[in-house]
């Protein structure tokens, strides 16, 4: 069990996320940067879709009410326990009374807490996922408040282990993101996706879960920036009428009627989740075939990641 | 019929260019027989008015394979696969202007008197195209062309849940307050998104929906049963 002693700006339960209720209206949810949330289970011992924290920006503080172990990942912010500081990406126990705090990120925008067991929140439609828009999953659809205290599922205390620090990622730079052009990426002029893919696209503030807004060089459109509204996958780069692209996210909207030019590739999309406001990024396209292989690789790479802690 | 990627994950089938019952047919029918062959390496989808999203495990179905597979069952995908559409009652409350706001206002422009604007929108029998943008929100056809009116020059920033909407040749019911271009005729207490219900989205693709004049107080009384998670729709 874990008391909020003070939430953070926006700390979400999160588990892998919701499936199947997309043609509800009812997006995944989900951790927006699934490595770092994958990495945070595996490390508390928990199942790779277990319900963690996903903290954004400014991390919580908490206060552990039993021994348990956690696990911090993501972005890189301040982890101490009772003052003194932790190790991240790494398996740590905590004491019944130790004080968690998580600072404000360096760098990266979302930290990922995972304690062992999962925490455990009502499955709503098979999911503890919390999707803020929607009031639903989590603790009662909502971020975490102080005085929010979460349980954990049973478990035994898990090996310490930790993430070898060459395979930690870094989130400061100018990531390229790959992505496949289309599906409407005959609605736009030549000279309009040679602008996403010829620049740097700056991060805005208005960002969040459901899509990460852009801002850049003008995207053309050859014939029209409406469409007859169709789905949205994960990772589709909307582009409305001003020319500026939305990366759309997990808690994106179903459907929606702007075109659509590109998608930024599934593996990719954690990348997005860390880039902060005024950071940039820049787009490369791929085949689908070069997507399968690149997804390919990214798993294995986090098979690879962990370590056993050798004394 | 064409295939777009949508990423690494999704193929977006294309089965027309149009907003047409027919094509939506066609649309809902080959979701129907994907899922009815469980077709392999489907993890979801979402129909809309000409297009199906189909999100995939690229570790269990390779593109080419799957948009192979959904070719061969396209021929077969004629809404007469689907099984019989269910029908749902939903009540609403046109006579009260502050739910039916904009309902004078419709009238007007089409040169029609309120109750006869009332009667031709609730005497019609819509079609749910498909369920999108928010959790709930049903898009459908089925308007008498009579009432078929341009959306509005400036959209609200904000339209109540449960508005019963129209613009266009379409007519929609917010599920969730939200921006909207719809006029609002009326509203309905039955919730359309409801979060903390065992079904947070009662209709479904396909459902046809009927909407029942019911005055203030009967409002107010589903209300209280929906409120009291006591109230479930008529279906047949």
């Amino acid at each position: 069990m874990i008391r909020i002693l003070d939430p953070g700006p926006q700390t979400t339960v999160q588990d892998a996320g919701r499936t199947g209720q997309l043609r509800y209206g009812i997006p995944p949810s989900g951790p927006v940067d699934r490595f770092a949330f994958v990495v945070a289970n595996r490390l508390a011992g928990n199942p790779d879709g277990a319900a963690a924290l996903e903290c954004t920006l400014i991390g919580p503080r908490f206060e552990a009410e039993a021994a348990c172990a956690v696990a911090v990942t993501g972005a890189d912010m301040p982890f101490t326990i009772n003052g003194a500081e932790a190790p991240r990406w790494a398996t740590v126990a905590l004491e019944a009374g130790d004080v968690v705090k998580l600072g404000p990120a360096r760098s990266g925008v979302r930290a990922y807490v995972a304690v062992a067991g999962g925490l455990d929140v009502p499955l709503v439609m098979g999911s503890r996922a919390t999707y803020l828009r929607g009031r639903l999953g989590g603790l009662q659809g909502r971020a975490l408040r102080k005085d929010d205290r979460l349980g954990t599922l049973a478990a035994p205390a898990p090996r310490a282990r930790r993430v070898d620090p060459r395979a930690v990622p870094v989130y400061g730079g100018e990531p390229t993101l790959r992505a496949v052009l289309g599906p409407q990426a005959d609605r736009f002029t030549r000279e309009g996706i040679g602008a996403l893919l010829g620049n740097a696209y700056e991060m805005l503030p208005q960002s969040d879960r459901m899509g990460a807004r852009l801002r850049g060089p003008r995207i053309a459109h050859a014939r029209g920036h409406d469409i007859i509204s169709d789905g949205i996958a994960l990772g589709s780069i909307q582009v409305p009428g001003d020319g500026q692209p939305i990366v759309l996210l997990v808690d994106r909207q179903s459907t929606g009627g702007y075109t659509k030019l590109a998608t930024v590739c599934s593996f990719d999309v954690g990348r997005i989740a860390q880039v902060k406001p005024g950071q940039s990024v820049r787009f490369r396209a791929v085949t689908v075939d070069e997507a399968h292989r690149l997804l390919h690789e990214w798993n294995a790479t986090l098979e690879g990641v962990i370590r056993e802690e050798t004394a | 019929m064409r295939f777009l990627p949508a990423g690494d994950l999704a193929v977006s089938v294309e089965l027309g260019e149009e907003i047409s019952v027919e094509v939506n047919g066609r649309v809902r029918a080959l979701e129907y027989l994907i899922q009815q062959k469980g077709l392999a390496g489907v993890v979801e989808m979402v129909p809309t008015f000409r297009a199906l999203l189909v999100y995939y495990d690229p570790r269990e179905v390779g593109y080419d394979a799957l948009c192979g597979a959904i070719a061969e069952l396209a021929p077969q995908a004629s809404a007469a696969v689907l099984p019989n559409a269910r029908l749902i009652e939903l009540p609403c409350c046109y006579e009260d202007p502050e739910l039916g706001f904009d309902l004078a206002a419709v009238a007007t422009r089409l040169g029609l008197a309120v109750p006869e604007l009332v009667r031709l929108h609730s005497g019609a029998e819509y079609l749910v195209y498909f369920i999108g943008f928010t959790p709930g929100l049903p898009y459908m056809t089925g308007m008498p062309e009579r009432i078929h009116i341009p959306r509005l020059a400036t959209p609200r920033t904000k339209t109540p849940p449960g508005s019963v909407s129209i613009g266009g040749t379409q007519c929609c019911v917010y599920s969730v307050e939200s921006p909207g271009g719809f006029w609002v005729l009326g509203r309905t207490p039955v919730r359309l998104y409801d979060p903390g219900a065992a079904e947070p989205v009662p209709l479904r693709p396909g459902d046809r929906v009927r909407f029942r004049p019911i005055d203030r107080a009967e409002y107010d009384r589903i209300l209280g049963a929906v409120e009291a998670r006591a109230y479930t729709p008529v279906i047949a």
